[in-house]
């Protein structure tokens, strides 16, 4: 968590800067992470209309990933995906 | 109009990542959708409620797109404002671009309480969007009943006990009484029908005046249902002519999608935990036929609606 | 330069229709509302015929008014609004929004009781009931006074180390409607003392986005209050040089407080709105007999001028103050704040509270005769004693 500022130092009025949201990571939220298989993928893009988290990864028109920086691990991906793609695993497999 | 996301994905999305709406909630993928389906500058109203208090939790905010949230009941009269400020100013030669208009709110923030402030911005026409995303309840504040809420939910306001079924009255049907503006394109849409939703953005925005789309967007939470099963109950919603999807322009009706065969409306409710007491208690079956009725009334009238209004 | 000036007979709801059109806002949202409607009737012709071309926004309340009116001028606008009684208070929680989101814009408040029961007449119950809600607060006395306060009242709000809301009181029916001589300024002059708008983070500024309004919760919302505390501050400082440069058009004075008769004054009235010209009457009758007696007028509620109303009062014999509402259960709200402010000086003069004219309850030059002779005879009572009630 960043130093909080005084009131000399923040904007007047409660403004805040437009998409700084993207500072405070939600992947901590997780208890199951998708696991996405490249292979199976047939990059319909429909995992990325749905990710309420904007965390599907697109490059050059194909998924690559999911940004566990922010996936809350809802499971929306996994859900839609026509071909299995992608499946959820629980978050604890991962942690040491 | 429709949308190639193979076009889609190479534009960025107008709301971040970082807001702390539940996971598996609609709300965020709904705006962003809205946002993508539109390529002017916009500036968004938003009324109090989860996707308001989520998204702009200080000091950070996911709009990436100029944003105003001032109190609950009043999403419309800002926007009225925000609207009213762009062509004085635009009049007076101070602001040279266009830039469109649009309004967030729940269904507590538009059934309810926002009802008196819509109703106002819609008569006096301005020129903006309303989108309501509908889940059927005040879920920011622990599923409390709202005028949206549907017969047989267990709410926490009016909660299932030994005396009591949950809700008893019907759903308020918010999509007519916006359409009883006239003058107004009005449209009830489906986050899981997404693609028919974004076109209904566009034409909401391009439509010169006041624009409603109602969309239903569960509440996985209070909804009782997993984090992965938004699209899917919302789709059910749809299959079973509970959430019919059509627009109304200027007082002519147009179904935009007509299930061949209708599922049972016990399919929608099946799956969602806020009405498992009515598939074991009893009186709950009765409230369910009256329920399908009710779907089936409110159906067959807006087949006659669309007959009636048809354009030769 | 002094200008020039149109002497008019207009009523005060005309005067604050004559300074709307002069200053020429770009929206004014408004609902009608017995007696302010007079205000927005006479705009809307001055819209109708051309001459301000304002885009008036025919809310359908007056919770929409003001949620119109944050709107607007959160996108960039000037904006003007104007209500009384029964629509403040359902403006009520979105007055405390427009200034905590610091939000300039001047509302004309045309007092009026509130209900219940419902009565349309004047007093301050309106008002007061917005006193912490941290807008400033100027109370008229007159027509005249209504019409320099309101153009005073849109420099002061957008001042760039203010940028505060201000509300311009005059009594209902009272000043509303009455028809008085009237010194209008010529258009280019009032043109020029309000200056263009430049808003400060417009939302209409699309390539720079900016969020308005956010969930503030304990890690910040205190140091947001703050700030509201520092911009009344400097409220107070930047008010006299706005004043100044008023004056300077006008050749009128503007001040926090005025005083009339009161250098040399042993008994003293303390009120403000149109009261004060009622005092101000008697005063000059009983000063031909001999009478030490003054008025202390408050022009200006918020930011409350409380060492300078300390000052003036300190010596004095005794001192009657005046509210047009009052405080169930507590001292009514304007004798409550003198006396608080009364607590720092070293010869504290005898306070007495008086409520007058509630419900447009006539306030005549009796009444300020008895409140008078009775601070005189050294007749004093324990809490409020009320000025034209039927015991």
């Amino acid at each position: 968590m960043a130093k909080l500022k005084t009131w000399k130092e923040i904007p007047i009025g409660g403004l805040t800067e437009a998409g700084s949201s993207a500072r405070f990571l939600t992947g901590s939220w997780r208890v199951e992470r998708p696991i996405f298989d490249k292979e199976k993928c047939i990059n319909c893009m429909l995992c990325w209309v749905v990710c309420p988290d904007m965390s599907i990864v697109v490059k050059d028109g194909k998924v690559t990933g999911m940004d566990l920086d922010y996936c809350k691990g809802c499971g929306a991906c996994a859900s839609i995906c026509p071909v299995k793609a992608i499946t959820m695993e629980p978050e604890t497999k991962f942690q040491k | 109009m429709a949308f190639m996301l193979k076009d889609m994905v190479k534009k960025e999305w107008r709301l971040a990542s970082g807001h702390r709406l539940c996971p598996g909630c609609p709300a965020p993928t709904l705006v962003k959708l809205a946002l993508m389906a539109i390529d002017y500058d916009v500036v968004v109203a938003n009324a109090t409620g989860c996707l308001e208090v989520s998204t702009t939790i200080y000091p950070y905010s996911a709009w990436k797109v100029p944003w105003i949230h001032n109190a609950f009941e009043n999403a419309a009269a800002t926007i009225s404002g925000v609207e009213a400020a762009y062509k004085a100013l635009k009049k007076k030669g101070k602001i040279n671009r266009d830039i469109k208009f649009i309004a967030f709110g729940g269904d507590g923030g538009t059934y309810d309480i926002g009802i008196q402030a819509l109703s106002g911005a819609i008569e006096r026409g301005h020129d903006f969007l309303y989108i309501l995303y509908d889940n059927e309840g005040y879920m920011n504040t622990g599923n409390q009943r709202s005028g949206a809420t549907p017969t047989g939910a267990n709410t926490t306001t009016v909660p299932v006990g030994k005396k009591s079924l949950g809700k008893l009255r019907v759903k308020k049907n918010i999509t007519e009484i916006i359409a009883g503006h006239g003058r107004v394109y009005v449209a009830q849409a489906s986050i899981s029908h997404w693609q028919d939703f974004m076109n209904k953005v566009k034409k909401g925005v391009e439509y010169e005046g006041p624009a409603f789309i109602n969309a239903l967007s569960p509440c996985v939470r209070f909804w009782r249902v997993r984090s992965d099963q938004a699209m899917e109950v919302a789709k059910l919603g749809v299959e079973t002519n509970y959430w019919p999807l059509y627009e109304v322009v200027d007082g002519v009706y147009k179904i935009n999608y007509k299930p061949r065969k209708p599922k049972p409306l016990e399919e929608f409710l099946k799956i969602q935990g806020r009405f498992s007491h009515l598939f074991k208690r009893e009186g709950g079956k009765e409230l369910i036929e009256e329920s399908q009725m009710e779907v089936n009334r409110r159906w067959e009238r807006l087949l006659k609606l669309e007959e009636a209004t048809k354009q030769s | 330069m002094i200008a020039e000036k149109t002497l008019v007979a207009i009523t005060g709801a005309m005067a604050s229709a004559h300074a709307m059109r002069q200053i020429n806002p770009d929206v004014v949202a408004a609902y009608p509302i017995t007696p302010q409607t007079p205000i927005m009737m006479n705009f809307a012709q001055f819209v109708a015929d051309g001459l301000a071309d304002t885009e008036v926004v025919t809310v359908e309340s007056e919770h929409s008014a003001m949620s119109a009116c944050v709107g607007a001028a959160a996108a960039g606008a000037r904006v003007m609004t104007a209500t009384a009684a029964n629509g403040l208070a359902l403006m009520h929680e979105i007055v405390y929004i427009a200034a905590s989101t610091r939000l300039p814009m001047v509302m004309s408040i045309v007092n009026r009781a509130l209900s219940g029961p419902i009565n349309i007449h004047c007093d301050h119950s309106d008002t007061m009931a917005e006193r912490d809600s941290g807008w400033i607060q100027i109370f008229c006395e007159n027509a005249q006074e209504v019409y320099e306060s309101t153009i005073l009242a849109m420099k002061w709000a957008e001042n760039e180390k203010v940028l505060l809301p201000v509300m311009v009181n005059q009594d209902g029916f009272i000043i509303s409607h009455s028809v008085e001589n009237v010194e209008i300024l010529p258009d280019d002059v009032v043109k020029e003392f309000v200056g263009e708008h430049v808003p400060h983070e417009p939302l209409l500024d699309v390539e720079h986005p900016i969020t308005y309004g956010p969930l503030d919760l304990y890690d910040y919302y205190f140091e947001h209050k703050r700030q509201q505390m520092e911009a009344m501050k400097e409220a107070e400082k930047e008010f006299p040089k706005i004043a100044a440069k008023l004056s300077a058009i006008t050749g009128n004075e503007y001040d926090f407080i005025e005083s009339y008769k009161l250098d040399d004054a042993e008994y003293v009235i303390v009120t403000l709105g149109s009261s004060a010209g009622t005092v101000k009457y008697v005063v000059d009758e009983m000063r031909e007999t001999g009478k030490k007696v003054g008025l202390l007028k408050i022009r200006v509620f918020r930011p409350f001028p409380g060492k300078r109303i300390a000052e003036a009062l300190n010596g004095k014999k005794a001192v009657a103050v005046l509210d047009r509402s009052a405080s169930f259960g507590a001292e009514a709200p304007i004798y409550a704040e003198v006396k608080s402010a009364l607590y720092t000086i070293k010869e504290r003069p005898i306070l007495q509270s008086y409520v007058y004219g509630l419900g447009g309850r006539d306030f005549t030059p009796d009444h300020a005769k008895t409140a008078f002779d009775r601070l005189m005879k050294g007749e004093f009572f324990e809490g409020e004693g009320y000025l034209g009630l039927r015991d």
